[in-house]
């Protein structure tokens, strides 16, 4: 078996995306159990320091795809380049962050190379020439440990689970480059333009920590106060299918069995029942607050840390309370 | 216009699942099965796309157990036109088994559009779209939350961390369904009568080698009890005192 692990680093704007820094790490901390190496994918336009950059993490070499048709994201043009540095890799994992764009990457690879992926992994493991991995079904209610049985092995792993490796700045990442074998006119898909949402905040599924309402908000305008105590958190502000419904916020940020899966280090739930379809998307996140006047609620039965009273007295002290304690931090 | 719909039977998303005896799949018993949501989204959306073009059909697959009937019913309550169940030998087919199974059979119909749920909500693959397309040669979108078909051309909103993204793509192609996309419709009681008569054509499908195999299914380990940090605007310092000694956040 091939001792190679390859990783798609994704980035956006130039800049590695933490779940991809998070993906870079896993890959090297593989290849160093099977004596190999972790070899990296980039494709974007102006991406080449990007590329040698990725050797502070591990990368020992770096596919590099730089053109400025690439610049936005094709689920055909990509995958054409990652199943080429699988060609040339011959790996015997691909790894990718489980996040929109390595999902939808790592299902078009699997179409070109004819096999499966396992998506969304929380554990991934490397034993007699086999790979095993985790990875919650059911909405979380049960974990299955799949085994691949033939190489390579395509792997997408939840942002948030696996641990970023300590930066080495002056290693560098050799770089070999795939050249665009193909027009934009050859493509079958590729998306004419980009409408970003503008925010500051971090994305939902990467965010560190994330601050959700329920109906419990009672209306849109509230949600100024959730915003009010993730800003002071540096946190993403996130929503139950109640809140989504009532139209107080866009689906986008919907957390649970029909949205969002999050895993991040500290979820605050507030006006949220605990639904197992809202739970689904966040019980693993590592800790958990619930904020609700109704102690029989079932997200107390999740939660680490509660606390039963009306959200509308205990956000804003909270909130007050955080932005004291970091400020002068 | 011409959509086939590719639906699956899953488990009530509210549904109680406990491991069944053979520890690789789950036990049925008791769990109530439904059309995975998504799949209900991309059935509306093809009604909405035969209803708006004044003519064409709206076809039904499913693969699974002979149960999935009863899942092809309910899309044909909805107002699909016609359903094919392929009847799985298998109890448990990975992600490629199942594409390249639909793929097979899909090769012999015609379409001018093909239709996925976003994922199917059981185990949450996210890929099968994408690799029946890619077996299929044909144009693939996922994550789609908005449509517009004109001339043979598909203008579709793509769902994308941060925002969305425009894409474009000639039919045939292939797309998965994201909510927002289209609100599916509570079949009517006509529509409930009439889909008992609508043609279901059951075909056999082979079996195939997987990719990966559940080696077994474990029950995510317990959470330690939570603790309540207090009552009121009175739990904010117990919590913050929780939150840096325990959890060690700041
Ligand atoms: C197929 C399917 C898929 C679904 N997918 C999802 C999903 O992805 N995500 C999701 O979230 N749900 C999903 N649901 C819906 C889910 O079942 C629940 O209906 C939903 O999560 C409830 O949202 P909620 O907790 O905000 O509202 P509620 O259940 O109404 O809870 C509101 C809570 O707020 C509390 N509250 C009210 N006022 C205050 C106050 N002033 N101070 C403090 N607390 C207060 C109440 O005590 C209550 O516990 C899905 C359902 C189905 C059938
Ligand atoms: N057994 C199946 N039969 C028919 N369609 C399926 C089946 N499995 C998956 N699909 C389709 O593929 C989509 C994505 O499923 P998955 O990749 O398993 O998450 C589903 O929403 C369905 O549209």
């Amino acid at each position: 078996m091939s001792n190679t692990i390859l990783v798609f680093a994704e980035q956006r704007a130039g800049k590695l995306k933490k779940s991809a820094i998070e993906a870079v790490s896993e890959a090297k901390r593989q290849a160093d159990k099977l004596g190999g190496q972790a070899f990296a994918v980039v494709i974007g336009n102006d991406v080449q320091a990007l590329a040698e950059s990725l050797g502070q993490y591990g990368a020992a070499r770096t596919f590099v795809a730089d053109n400025p048709a690439l610049a936005n994201y094709s689920s055909d043009g990509y995958a054409r380049i990652l199943a080429e540095a699988v060609r040339r890799a011959e790996p015997a994992v691909v790894l990718l962050p489980a996040s929109a764009m390595g999902k939808d990457l790592a299902a078009g690879l699997a179409g070109l190379i004819k096999t499966s992926v396992a998506m969304d992994c929380v554990e991934v493991a490397l034993a007699d020439g086999k790979l095993v991995v985790k990875r919650p079904v059911y909405a979380g209610k049960v974990t299955a440990v799949c085994t691949f049985r033939r190489m390579p092995a395509i792997v997408t792993l939840r942002p948030n689970v696996f641990p970023a490796a300590q930066p080495e700045p002056a290693r560098k990442s050799e770089t070999e480059s795939i050249p665009l074998m193909f027009t934009a006119a050859d493509l079958k898909s590729a998306a004419r333009e980009l409408m970003a949402v503008v925010t500051k905040r971090p994305e939902l599924t990467e965010a560190g920590v994330i601050v959700s309402g329920g109906r419990g908000m009672k209306g849109a305008e509230n949600f100024a106060m959730l915003e009010e105590l993730a800003d002071a958190l540096g946190a993403a502000v996130g929503a139950s299918r109640a809140a989504v419904d009532s139209g107080w916020r866009p689906h986008e940020f919907q957390v649970g069995q029909t949205g969002k899966t999050v895993s991040p280090t500290l979820y605050i739930a507030c006006g949220i029942s605990g639904a197992v379809q809202h739970l689904a998307g966040m019980s693993s996140s590592k800790f958990i607050v619930a904020i609700n006047k109704d102690p029989d609620a079932p997200i107390f039965k999740a939660a680490s840390y509660g606390i039963v009273g009306d959200l509308f007295e205990v956000v804003p002290a909270l909130a007050r309370e955080f932005k004291k304690i970091l400020q002068t931090a | 216009m011409r959509v086939c719909v590719c639906i699956k039977r899953v488990p009530d998303t509210a549904a109680n699942i406990r491991i069944g005896s053979d520890g690789k799949t789950i036990d049925p018993g008791g769990v109530e099965f439904v059309m995975s949501p998504y799949d209900e989204i991309a059935i509306e959306q093809a009604l909405r796309l035969k209803e708006s073009a004044g003519q064409g059909e709206v076809v039904v697959v499913s693969l699974g157990p002979s149960e999935a009937a009863a899942t092809l019913r309910s899309g044909l309550a909805m107002g699909a036109d016609r359903a094919v169940l392929l009847k799985d030998p298998m109890k448990y087919r990975d992600p490629y088994g199942v594409a390249s199974t639909l793929a097979e059979e899909l090769k012999k119909m015609s379409f001018d559009m093909l239709l996925f749920g976003k994922q199917a909500v059981d185990d949450d693959c996210c890929q099968v779209g994408s690799i029946v397309a890619a077996l299929l040669g044909l144009p693939f979108v996922g994550i789609v939350t908005k449509m517009e078909v004109k001339a043979g051309t598909a203008t579709v909103h793509r769902q994308v961390e941060g925002g969305h993204e425009v894409v474009e793509v000639k039919l045939p192609a292939a797309f998965s369904c994201q909510k927002g996309l289209a609100e599916p419709r509570l079949p009517s009681l006509k529509g409930i009568m009439a889909s008992k008569k609508k043609p279901l054509e059951e075909r056999s499908v082979a079996t195939v080698e997987p990719v990966f195999e559940v080696e077994k299914l474990e029950y995510p380990p317990r959470r330690a009890p939570g603790k309540i940090a207090g009552q009121g605007a009175e739990g904010v310092a117990p919590l913050l005192n929780l939150l840096k000694t325990e959890a060690k956040i700041y």
